[in-house]
């Protein structure tokens, strides 16, 4: 499943690639393996999150690059320069840890001066007063990090890393501890900054949200591999494994048996009814697979009612659910096979709410949907409401 | 969770306008026991022990003693015995500074490195207590034996003449000591340094700093609580300290300590103990303030 895409796109020599380049990467604790096989690359300049669940590796792949775990095998380079087992305050990374780590000893300006003063750079003064108007705690050199708040604590843990200039930037769940609010607001912050300086950004969080706001490029992690990596709608919106289907928003997913394969499309018998998936949304070899559709891709009308969506037409739900959003509604519909279809629906004011019990119908355009491998777990990477 | 913190400090405020007289009196009343307790066992000891320090010299157990403010006796003390208050101080304060080293690099060993044995090490620091006071230095005597191994050993290696020996030295004295007081440096050390996020010493080595570098800028500063707490459990017990001198000295090493009780129990000079023993009390608080005062950190204490 790992990194078709980049296995395919560059076998240049290691040492002219002047990004981030993670090679084979593998970290065990005794029988459990935390990072397997991984392969990386991470151009200079770019913004890229792991997003996985917690306990995918995401952080321990995060911590080797910043040295402060030793891989089990595998290789770490960056710039051209193998930094495999350099020791973590020899390398041009630096970290805005989860809890952002700040010195409690240290007010404001000495914190954010450490990494100057330890590698006696000249002018730490003005660097650091520029750095701290960076983040606009400019006024507030002196306090103490307590006499903060949450937001602007996460600051000036972003400022004492920013300030080193380093190659590659490493946040690790930096917006966790943070309200909703503050959150959506340090996330634009954050991507403002990067645009700014330009630096290299390697994001850890488990929020899809996060990650697709933020990062340029979206890798989804889980058990120790990367499942697929690729821009945010491209994730989005041509899942390759279930787990993606799930964990990047929620997926419908019907078992279907694949009927015939053609050069643009897949034609596949979903519980007697035939529909068609374009080839290269087409993730399976096999003679069944899980057809995936987003619930916003899904719509809903009365029976018999002509439905903007020619080719894949489903007849036969019934209205189990119905949640009113305000922006949108969300109807559960039982199909006549038992399963139930989330189907999400702005409240544009054209159409009008279904009724729980009402019977329905529902279509999709067929270059919406994808298939994916039937041997797959069809609920890998479901969230359960705990978000 | 904002919602409600706005709404609390309205409800409390109802509440404490109703029932702040009644909870007033209430609180004192559940400190009198505290304030007893003080009375009994500090300040009436205490003044007991100044005005005996004041007591006319010339009393006896059979005549009786009158106070008359004799502050001479202080200064008579002071002219008898000042080499025995000056050699508490100088071996309460070696005493504490090798505590300290060998302290710190088993309390970091034991918060840092020690893993699943932590604990276990505690216990192990703790265990001596279990043994009494005397019984572990008078086997602290047959270690520094004549004819024991230590000594042989030093002479063997020429550190230790022929006729060399450890008893009745200050080293004995101070080795006594450092043995008996080491727990007391220890397990505030291990408090403060236990309770330092191991990730801060991560991000001083994510920020360039080498170990080392690490160590005095984010370690050290961070423990000074205990480096502080630990030093004065040290060295003001150690300073009034007697056993060791007594079982391991001999009185060319007198400290002050067995002056004030020989002069309690076997000269029945009671003025003369009380003033020494003001004394002693005075000069390591002023020791102690000028101590925190240079380590800033009064707000910790």
């Amino acid at each position: 499943m790992s990194q078709v895409a980049d296995v395919q796109r560059e076998r240049a020599d290691d040492s002219s690639y002047d990004g981030l380049r993670i090679r084979e990467l593998t970290k065990s604790y005794g029988v459990f393996t935390a990072v397997q096989h991984l392969d990386l690359d991470i151009p200079r300049g770019s913004f890229i999150a792991l997003l996985g669940p917690s306990g995918c590796g995401k952080t321990t792949t995060l911590r080797m690059v910043a040295g402060l775990e030793t891989p089990t095998s595998g290789s770490i380079t960056l710039a051209g320069e193998d930094i495999t087992f350099a020791k973590p305050y020899k390398r041009p990374v630096n970290t805005v840890f989860q809890n952002y780590a700040l010195f409690p000893h240290l007010d404001i300006f000495e914190n954010v001066a450490f990494g100057l003063k330890r590698r006696k750079v000249k002018d730490v003064e003005q660097q650091v007063r520029d750095m701290l108007d960076l983040v606009e705690l400019g006024s507030q050199t002196r306090k103490k990090p307590a006499q903060l708040s949450g937001g602007q604590q996460q600051r000036v843990a972003l400022a004492r890393a920013l300030i080193n200039r380093p190659e590659v930037l490493l946040l690790d769940e930096p917006l966790g501890a943070l309200d909703l609010k503050l959150r959506r607001s340090m996330q634009i912050e954050i991507k403002r900054i990067q645009v700014e300086v330009g630096l290299t950004f390697v994001h850890v969080t488990h929020d899809q949200e996060e990650a697709m706001t933020m990062a340029d490029t979206v890798a989804v992690m889980n058990a120790g591999v990367i499942e697929q990596l690729g821009a945010p709608a491209e994730l989005y919106e041509n899942p390759r494994s279930t787990f993606v289907a799930n964990f990047l928003g929620q997926s419908n997913l019907i078992e279907g048996t694949v009927l015939g394969r053609s050069a643009d499309v897949t034609t596949v018998d979903m519980h007697g009814i035939q529909v068609s998936v374009p080839t290269e949304r087409t993730h399976t070899d096999g003679d069944k697979g899980w057809i995936g559709i987003r619930p916003e891709k899904v719509l809903i009308g009365e029976v018999g009612e002509e439905l903007d969506a020619p080719g894949n037409t489903i007849p036969g739900g019934v209205v189990s659910d119905v949640s009113f959003n305000g922006v949108s509604t969300q109807y559960l519909v039982r199909m006549p096979w038992g399963q139930e279809l989330q189907v999400f629906q702005q409240n544009t004011g054209r159409v009008r709410l279904f009724r729980s019990g009402e019977p329905v119908e529902l279509s999709w355009r067929p270059e919406y949907a994808f298939l994916l491998d039937f041997s797959q777990d069809a609920s890998a990477g479901a969230q359960k409401g705990d978000d | 969770m904002t919602s409600t913190a706005g709404v609390a400090p309205v409800a409390a405020a109802d509440v404490r306008a109703d029932t702040g007289r009644r909870r007033g009196r209430t609180g004192y009343l559940l400190l009198l026991p505290a304030f007893l307790t003080l009375l009994l066992f500090f300040v009436l000891p205490f003044y007991s022990l100044v005005a005996t320090s004041l007591y006319d010299p010339s009393g006896s157990d059979i005549e009786g003693y009158s106070m008359t403010y004799h502050v001479a006796n202080y200064w008579d003390a002071l002219q008898e015995f000042w080499r025995p208050l000056l050699r508490s101080l100088w071996y309460g304060a070696i005493a504490t500074v090798i505590c300290l080293v060998l302290g710190y690099v088993l309390a970091y060993a034991m918060a840092f490195k020690a893993g699943r044995w932590k604990y276990l090490l505690l216990v192990l620091v703790i265990a001596p207590f279990f043994t009494s006071f005397l019984v572990r230095t008078l086997s602290w005597k047959l270690i520094l034996a004549d004819d024991g191994y230590v000594v042989d050993l030093l002479q063997f290696l020429h550190i230790l003449g022929e006729d060399g020996r450890l008893l009745a030295t200050p080293v004995a004295v101070v080795a006594g000591l450092v043995y008996n007081f080491l727990p007391f440096m220890i397990l505030p050390l291990f408090a403060s340094l236990d309770r330092i996020d191991h990730r801060l010493v991560e991000a001083s080595s994510d920020l360039y700093a080498s170990p080392f570098v690490g160590f005095f800028k984010v370690t050290w500063p961070l423990s000074l609580p205990g480096v502080v707490s630990g030093t004065l459990l040290t060295f003001i017990p150690a300073v009034g300290d007697y056993i060791n001198q007594v079982l391991l000295g001999s009185p060319n090493q007198r400290m002050i300590g067995s002056v004030i009780q020989s002069q309690f129990v076997d000269a029945n000079n009671y003025p003369s103990a009380a003033s020494l023993s003001t004394m002693l009390m005075l000069l390591i608080l002023a020791m102690v303030l000028v101590y925190i005062r240079r380590a800033g950190t009064e707000e910790l204490l």
